[in-house]
């Protein structure tokens, strides 16, 4: 991995952005063993439309676990200082989740060069389900 | 109904997990990830690091790591099926390894309402501890829609 580094990089600069494979059943099956999280309304349909819903959908972490990829491969992870997201739309069975993020603001903070990135998860026709920021440090 | 604002200030209560590598090999397959010192002891020894690095994300799923991860939605009242998760956030002191024992400490910071009552918010504030020293802060907001 290449470091980005702080002089070269630029307010608009875009991180390598990715595209993951469609979120299956098993995808979030998976996840709620990674993760813990064994909610019904992620797993299991028969509750989920006794509930008034029409399918499980996608455990809002797992999106914001793939933001934390685009992150880690951009920079090493003890570079990243903080990271948050804001879940602004469920995630469907079926959907790819397009990874985005850029360079919107540098700054030099606790004697550290550092930039604010901001992150976006999507689907690929562009409605994002989750809105992002983070600020990593680099040299 | 609205939320009393009197649980402001409520202390959540501990809890400690020990992190396992087990754990973190599961989370790094469901999400995609493929550099091995998040799933593989051998490969993150290597890299000279203690054990398998926990992701950015992971302490949220640690967060949750205990029998009623929302007891405190429910010491106010609230119903669990109307819960949302709303935003996430972390701040980064130390990384942290399978092997780690962690305490979480938390505290209910904030309680909020939007549109007349129809979306309120809480808002629960984590310090997480590696024998004693903070190695992360984790803010959760939860949506409990009317």
């Amino acid at each position: 991995m290449t470091k980005p580094n702080y002089e070269a990089l630029n307010v608009g600069d875009s991180l390598p952005s990715f595209t993951t494979e469609p979120v299956s059943r098993l995808t979030l099956a998976l996840y709620a063993t990674g993760s813990g999280d064994h909610h019904p309304l992620h797993l299991d349909q028969d509750f989920v439309r006794a509930n008034g819903m029409p399918d499980v959908f996608a455990h809002g972490m797992l999106g914001m676990a793939y933001l934390g990829r685009l992150l880690t491969q951009w920079v090493p992870q003890d570079a990243i200082r903080s990271f948050g997201v804001r879940f602004t739309a469920i995630t469907q069975i079926g959907e790819r989740m397009v990874c985005t993020g850029k360079v919107v603001e540098k700054l030099e903070q606790d004697g550290e060069k550092r930039v604010r990135l901001e992150l976006t998860c999507a689907n690929e026709q562009g409605e994002a389900k989750h809105k992002g920021d983070a600020v990593v440090a680099l040299a | 109904m609205l939320i009393d604002k009197k649980h402001i200030g409520m202390k959540v209560p501990p809890h400690s997990v020990h992190l396992t590598a087990w754990q973190l090999k599961w989370f790094a397959k469901a999400t995609g990830e493929t550099n091995p010192i998040y799933f593989d002891e051998a490969a993150a020894q290597k890299a000279g690091l203690p054990g398998v690095l926990a992701p950015p994300t992971f302490f949220f799923c640690m967060d949750m790591d205990k029998e009623h991860p929302f007891d405190y939605l429910e010491t106010m009242g609230c119903d669990l099926m109307k819960m949302l998760h709303g935003e996430q956030s972390f701040t980064y002191h130390q990384p942290v390894y399978s092997g780690d024992v962690l305490d979480f400490d938390g505290e209910i910071t904030d309680i909020y309402d939007k549109r007349n009552g129809a979306l309120q918010f809480v808002v629960k504030d984590v310090k997480v501890r590696r024998q004693g020293e903070l190695v992360c802060d984790v803010r959760s907001v939860m949506v409990i829609r009317a």
